[in-house]
């Protein structure tokens, strides 16, 4: 490859190879504040790679290889290269993570405590976890949350935030400019726009959190709490792992005791100072 | 026609750790999680080491469960192991 860069992010350490300058360029800046180690070995290794030598020239458009691919994966115009290389890395995390249970989760602490939020895509669970941690929790991140098999305690995977749709305009009112990354308009995913997470948050990515409140949330629809049963979070959290197959009975133990010793709720919400203020209510409780 | 016998798995095959009204199941040989709910466990429980009929079954089921003195509660109890013969958590024996 004859661009490439190192990200790490929680506990993975990223290469990241391009046959064309500028997603590198742009992770560069997204990433510039996350800790670097040239000496360490990848995790795991990402390459955006031309279908063809020459349509790096002629009509550039980005394929994503690395330890794992998805055969059918459509080609992405250069000018989505960032978008590239954000799925290419969920991608390696997703398929090829074997220390953790990796939850497709959100999450942030408070106090040494996460909440965690699983939900679909669209379930508003990154918008609520970009807006908390822009308060007085720490983000950990908005897609994946990793679990501990052994102790059980939650890890954080703060990647730079994907921020979709009506979320982009939302978030960026609160935030300084300098933290946004370039608006990608028209992927396959709508708008996106990356917020590079605060810099505590960056710092503080190492240390676990003791998970103490799930949540499944829900845009749309009144303002509703709706306790949840342990069997039920249990085949939610199965479904919203992406290697709890592969973990077999360290998953399962991990994911038993997660929700025995977890409070979980579905929340639904009509707007996001209504679901944060869900949050903010069922922590109080939790925390306590 | 004689009642079918069935085989408990082994000691240390399963993993059972109740969550609430359900009960999870992780098979180690299969590698496979189970959920299910009352009886189930408490079927696998009760067969102990040996073959065991459904009549044996309801024998030792009635101690913790009131059969009331139904009369189908055999054929209920055949049908329930079918049903975990078919999850491949007992077998025929």
């Amino acid at each position: 490859m004859r661009h490439s860069t190192r990200i790490a992010v929680g506990p993975v350490q990223f290469r990241i190879g391009s046959d064309w300058a500028a997603p590198i360029a742009a992770l560069d800046r997204l990433y510039a504040g996350y800790p670097k180690d040239e000496a360490r070995p990848a995790d795991a290794t990402v390459r955006l790679f031309a279908a063809r030598p020459w349509r790096r020239w002629l009509r550039p458009s980005v394929h994503i290889g690395g330890d794992f691919v998805v055969p059918d994966a459509l080609p992405l115009p250069l000018s989505m290269g960032l978008l590239a290389a954000e799925m290419g890395m969920n991608l390696q995390i997703a398929l090829g993570w074997r220390r953790h249970m990796l939850l497709h989760a959100s999450a942030v602490a408070h106090g040494g405590r996460a909440l965690i939020m699983s939900g679909e895509s669209g379930s508003g669970k990154s918008t609520l976890a970009a807006l908390l941690g822009e308060g007085d929790w720490r983000l950990m991140g908005d897609e994946f949350t990793l679990i501990d098999p052994a102790g059980g305690d939650a890890l954080a995977f703060p990647r730079a935030v994907s921020l979709k749709n009506e979320a982009i305009a939302e978030v960026a009112a609160r935030v300084d400019a300098a933290r946004l990354g370039p608006l990608l308009a028209g992927t396959p995913k709508g708008d996106i726009r990356h917020l590079i997470p605060r810099a505590d948050a960056i710092a503080a990515m190492h240390e676990p959190a003791r998970p103490a409140l799930l949540l499944f949330p829900r845009f749309g629809g009144e303002a509703a709490i709706e306790p949840m049963a342990e069997g039920e979070a249990f085949v939610r959290l199965t479904e919203a792992s992406t290697n709890y197959v592969a973990l077999g009975e360290a998953g399962f133990a991990a994911l038993t005791r997660l929700v025995r010793e977890t409070p979980a709720f579905g929340i639904s919400y009509p707007d996001s100072a209504a679901g944060i203020a869900l949050v903010e209510q069922l922590w109080a409780d939790a925390a306590r | 026609m004689p009642d079918p016998a069935y085989r408990a798995p082994p000691p240390g095959a399963l993993r059972v750790e109740p969550l609430g009204e359900v009960t999870a199941i992780f098979d180690r040989r299969s590698v496979q999680t189970h959920l299910v709910v009352s009886p189930m466990p408490e079927i696998l429980e009760a067969m102990g080491a040996g073959d065991c009929d459904a009549a044996t079954l309801a024998a030792r089921l009635a101690a913790r469960f009131d059969f009331d003195g139904a009369a189908d509660v055999g054929a209920i109890l055949t049908e329930r192991l079918d049903e975990l013969a078919a999850l491949g958590l007992v077998e025929r024996a």
